[in-house]
């Protein structure tokens, strides 16, 4: 079947089967290979994309089922080429190590900073729980996601 | 140290920033023209012999190019013994044993195929613990053990189901026992745990038309795959080239040859075609070598002051069906013996036994962590009978840098690091001696913990690396250097390095994450915290060669001696005169006279490291020199008991370490990452078995990972910065060292806030209630009337 997807502001139209996830389709029809697999049953959170402003674990949903939706990957997050300040927080406070989990976390600290600019700590764990990391211990991706908030309420990077 | 250097101990920013802004490579992101898909098959049984595998269905299914079982590929593959067949030959040796290999054009029809895979078996019996698995009446797993191809340094026993028996001697341990006041017998275990690294494994392979083997795959080491590649498979290096791409985490368990045989194998039988496999979650807690379950006993001694005088003991690893880096890693338990402690008379044997479980391999700690988990207990409840305060007791018996003989019999060297001096700032840090405050909540009772370790890198005497470095013409410098980066960061330490010794901006030093066997140098592997410390050391020397041949130009061009030119900020200078400088691009390429004659051509340095002093050991005492440096750490934590739940919670946890460190913001991402691991494997993590040795976890759901919900309320990472000899500007590994601490820590925490020991991992709430049930029943009784009271 022909879906038609927004994937980082661009038009895609894609022929997909029925059961297949929109993991597989973005990562492998549509090339975007920052989505990536951790568990495929939701346990893990790798594969988080943005679809519609939701943060949406990508192995859980068929592709068809985001058929006509808006979708943000970590490539979406960058504009000519330039990163975004959430990005740009996570290399300044090393906010992460062998990488594979990482987009997930990019894209969940953009969420955090579109939609809870104000949120307590508790509450910045809360929607990072979703995610799980091997290798940072998670107190330098709250960092992040702590300077990008800062960033964001005072208006710009530092 | 700070002020000192302009780039070295400073939180230079990592530049693999492609895994944060997209484009970052995994080899699960390879894709090769023409690709096939590969779908293992696995057995329903944890020992049996394979009577017929029928493979004629699934090759009637349309896009299945071919089907291959154990028959196939008469290969044995291992890294210290060669155990390991490519896939099951006469037996399955544990439940979940690729048996057969459905390659297809698409991952869809290859596992509709492997379904159709009909086998039969005859179940033999089945040894599914240490115990079983020493039992005289226990059946041999591997029948052929004492054929095995296998490193000289291991010692399988044929006819039973010992992989490797290890022996560490030193004064004597029996008459010794005559001469102490106090003595603590203890037996510690853990089940299995997994490395549960975030990139399940990957790896792709093709062959050239000239025949040479390609492979991309998820590995820590290009060296050492290409390596056992060349000798499992008799194939010439020369013919083998491995590809390292970002690799999503390793922690040991991508330590040596993974899964690459298969694909290369495939490959081989289909005309080179390129062919891929990538493992789902569960088939990598399957088919990807675990941690190892441990059983430890130990017998301790000491005087009625408090000195340690004896230690003898029995550590036993489970192999599992394949006992890969195991065999190694029970040397490593073995030869390091106790915790960093000196004590006169030691006795240890150690044993790697199989058994019909998950194959098992290296994690992060090599062995010392089970040392750890096991030995930081034993000091506790040591210095409990002798009524000595634990910290005391530790700086009392503390290793001596310079004095101290360690357990292999040799003077510990005077540069060794500070062991006292972690054990003494980490018990400041936690507070030790100060008690917790009270929990709001009077069924939540706190209680503070520390454990103390120490390790090296545990890798053969000639061990090597090397490095390249290139000036380019503008003055940047590329670095080419064969360790693998998996998340340690290991690349930015080593550019830090580059621009502090060329006085340029970090920024134009290029080390590409990115690598091929046929052009970067060699390095051994990329395991054991030894990539800072050797392909430093090899770089400093490929910096010293550039920096020989850039003064040796300068000095022509200037016509002064050689040793009347120095380098600093990115330019050649006479000594003493500021405005005779050359600029390095204006080197790079050799100098151009102003007549156009020109010298000497471009710039490459290069340098090679091999440790000096570390030794073969003595296969009957363990004497010997095994390790080119040892670092030392303490941790301290404090702890939540919710008696209700029986869940602990780490509110506080601190980690010292005496090593110098070259990038702060790493060292504190290696800190933090080791404790939440430390965490997960003191008190959630653990692999199931069911009865008949199935995995009963093999996922994220219920093998539970720390999340951000574990982490410690604070965190703190401290160094004391001790020098290292021979050592890049002194600096020696840590990432093993930070995940050491945390399981006897947390222990010992349990116990000083509510006086109950569990000597078995993970201490889950199943575990603790039983042991409170055992050993403090009055709590419950009292927990009762608080609650009622409530």
């Amino acid at each position: 079947m022909r879906i038609s997807l927004t994937v980082n502001g661009v038009k895609r139209v894609v022929d997909v089967k029925p059961n297949e996830r929109l993991l597989d389709v973005l990562r492998y029809r549509l090339g975007i290979k920052s989505v990536r697999a951790g568990c495929l049953v939701g346990d893990c959170g790798i594969c988080t994309v943005i679809v519609d402003g939701k943060l949406v674990k990508s192995c859980l949903v068929l592709a068809a089922e985001a058929n006509g939706s808006n979708i943000v990957t970590v490539e979406g997050l960058s504009t000519n080429m330039r990163p975004s300040p959430v990005q740009r927080a996570f290399v300044e406070s090393f906010g992460y190590q062998c990488g594979y989990c990482t987009p997930a976390f990019v894209l969940t600290a953009h969420w955090i900073t579109e939609n809870m600019v104000n949120a307590s700590d508790e509450e910045i764990a809360r929607v990072l729980n979703s995610v799980v990391c091997r290798c940072t211990g998670y107190k330098q991706i709250v960092d992040s996601v702590k300077l990008a908030l800062k960033w964001r309420r005072e208006g710009g990077e530092r | 140290m700070s002020s000192e250097f302009r780039y070295v101990g400073q939180p230079v920013k990592r530049f693999d920033v492609d895994k944060v802004y997209g484009g970052a490579l995994f080899a699960s992101d390879i894709e090769l023209p023409g690709m096939l898909w590969i779908k293992l098959v696995s057995a329903p049984y944890s020992h049996a012999r394979i009577k017929r595998i029928d493979c004629s269905e699934a090759l009637k299914i349309p896009g299945v190019v071919a089907v291959f079982t154990g028959e196939d590929f008469p290969y044995k593959v291992g890294i210290y013994a060669a155990d390991r067949d490519v896939l099951a030959r006469g037996k399955v040796l544990y439940y979940g044993h690729p048996i057969a290999a459905v390659v297809a054009e698409s991952l869809d029809i290859a596992e509709k195929a492997a379904e159709t895979i009909d086998a039969e078996f005859e179940p033999l019996p089945a040894v599914l613990s240490i115990e079983e698995a020493l039992s005289p009446r226990a059946p041999v797993i591997h029948e052929r053990l004492g054929e095995y191809r296998r490193a000289s340094f291991i010692n399988p026993v044929p006819g039973t189901n010992i992989a490797n028996r290890v022996k560490l001697r030193k004064g004597d341990a029996q008459k010794a026992m005559e001469d102490v006041d106090v003595v603590v017998e203890e037996t510690y275990r853990s089940d299995p745990q997994s490395h549960a690294y975030m990139e399940t494994w990957a790896g792709a392979a093709t062959i050239r038309s000239d025949g040479t083997v390609e492979v991309w795959s998820s590995h820590q080491s290009p060296f050492a795959v290409r390596n056992l590649l060349a000798m499992s498979l008799g194939l010439p290096v020369s013919k083998i080239v491995v590809h390292h791409l970002y690799t999503g985490g390793g922690f040991g368990g991508k330590a040596g040859l993974l899964l690459e045989h298969i694909p290369v194998l495939i490959s081989m039988k289909l005309g080179g075609r390129p062919v891929f496999l990538q493992l789902n979650r569960e088939e990598n807690f399957y088919y990807m070598a675990q941690k190892p379950g441990f059983l430890f006993k130990m017998k301790t001694g000491a005087t009625k002051d408090g000195k340690l005088v004896f230690h003898i003991g029995e550590y036993y690893l489970d192999a599992g069906a394949y006992a890969d880096y195991t065999v190694n890693v029970i040397r490593s338990s073995t030869f390091m013996a106790t915790g960093p402690y000196e004590i006169p008379h030691i006795h240890v044997d150690g044993y790697a036994v199989y058994t019909n479980k998950v194959p098992t391999t290296a994690f992060r700690g090599f062995g010392i962590l089970e040392l750890t988990a096991s030995f930081e207990q034993q000091m506790d409840i040591l210095a409990e009978k002798l009524g000595i305060d634990p910290i005391e007791f530790r700086l009392k018996n503390a290793l001596k840098p310079g004095v101290s003989i360690t357990p292999t019999q040799e003077v510990l060297a005077e540069d060794a690091g500070d062991p006292a001096g972690v054990i003494r700032r980490a018990a400041e840090l936690i507070g030790y001696h100060i008690p917790p405050q009270r929990s709001e909540e009077p069924w939540k009772v706190r209680g503070k913990g520390i454990a103390a370790a120490w390790k090296g890198p545990v890798q053969p005497p000639n061990a090597a690396s090397s490095a390249i470095v290139k000036l380019n013409e503008d003055g940047s410098v590329d670095v080419l250097v064969g360790t693998g980066e998996f998340g340690q960061g290991t690349i930015i330490a080593l550019a830090q390095i580059v621009a502090e010794e060329l006085g340029i901006p970090v920024e134009k030093v290029r080390i590409s994450p990115y690598r091929s066997t046929d052009l970067v140098p060699y390095t051994w592997q990329t395991v054991g915290s030894r990539g800072l410390y050797s392909d430093g050391q090899a770089l400093i020397r490929a910096l010293q060669d550039l920096k020989d041949q850039i003064k040796e130009v300068a000095a022509r061009a200037f016509n002064v001696f050689k040793d009347e030119v120095e380098i600093r900020d990115g330019k050649a200078c006479v000594v003493g005169k500021h405005s005779e400088c050359i600029p390095l691009e204006r080197l790079a390429l050799g100098y151009t006279f102003p007549s156009g004659e020109t010298i000497h051509g471009p710039i490459i340095g290069r340098g090679s490291h091999v440790p000096s002093g570390t030794t073969y050991l003595d296969p009957e005492t363990g004497k010997g020199n095994p390790k080119p440096f040892v670092t030392f750490v303490a941790g301290g934590v404090e702890v939540e008991v919710d008696l209700v739940t029986m869940q602990v919670r780490v509110l506080k946890a601190v980690l010292v370490t005496d090593a110098r460190i070259i990038n702060p913001g790493l060292a504190e991402g290696q800190a933090y990452g080791g404790i939440l691991m430390g965490i997960g494997l003191a008190l959630k993590e653990a692999i199931g078995f069911d009865e008949i040795g199935a995995l009963r976890n093999p996922s994220f759901l219920e093998y539970r990972l720390p999340r951000v919900e574990d982490m410690p309320v604070e965190m703190i990472f401290e160094s004391l910065n001790v020098p290292q000899r021979n050592a890049p500007y002194g600096a020696k590994g840590i990432g093993e060292l930070t995940a050491l601490p945390w399981q006897a820590a947390i222990a010992n925490a349990i116990y000083r806030a509510i006086g109950v020991r569990v000597k078995e991992y993970p201490i889950t709430p199943e575990r603790l209630l039983k042991a409170v049930k055992e050993q403090r029943p009055d709590i419950l009784t009292e927990l009762r009337k608080i609650m009622v009271g409530v």
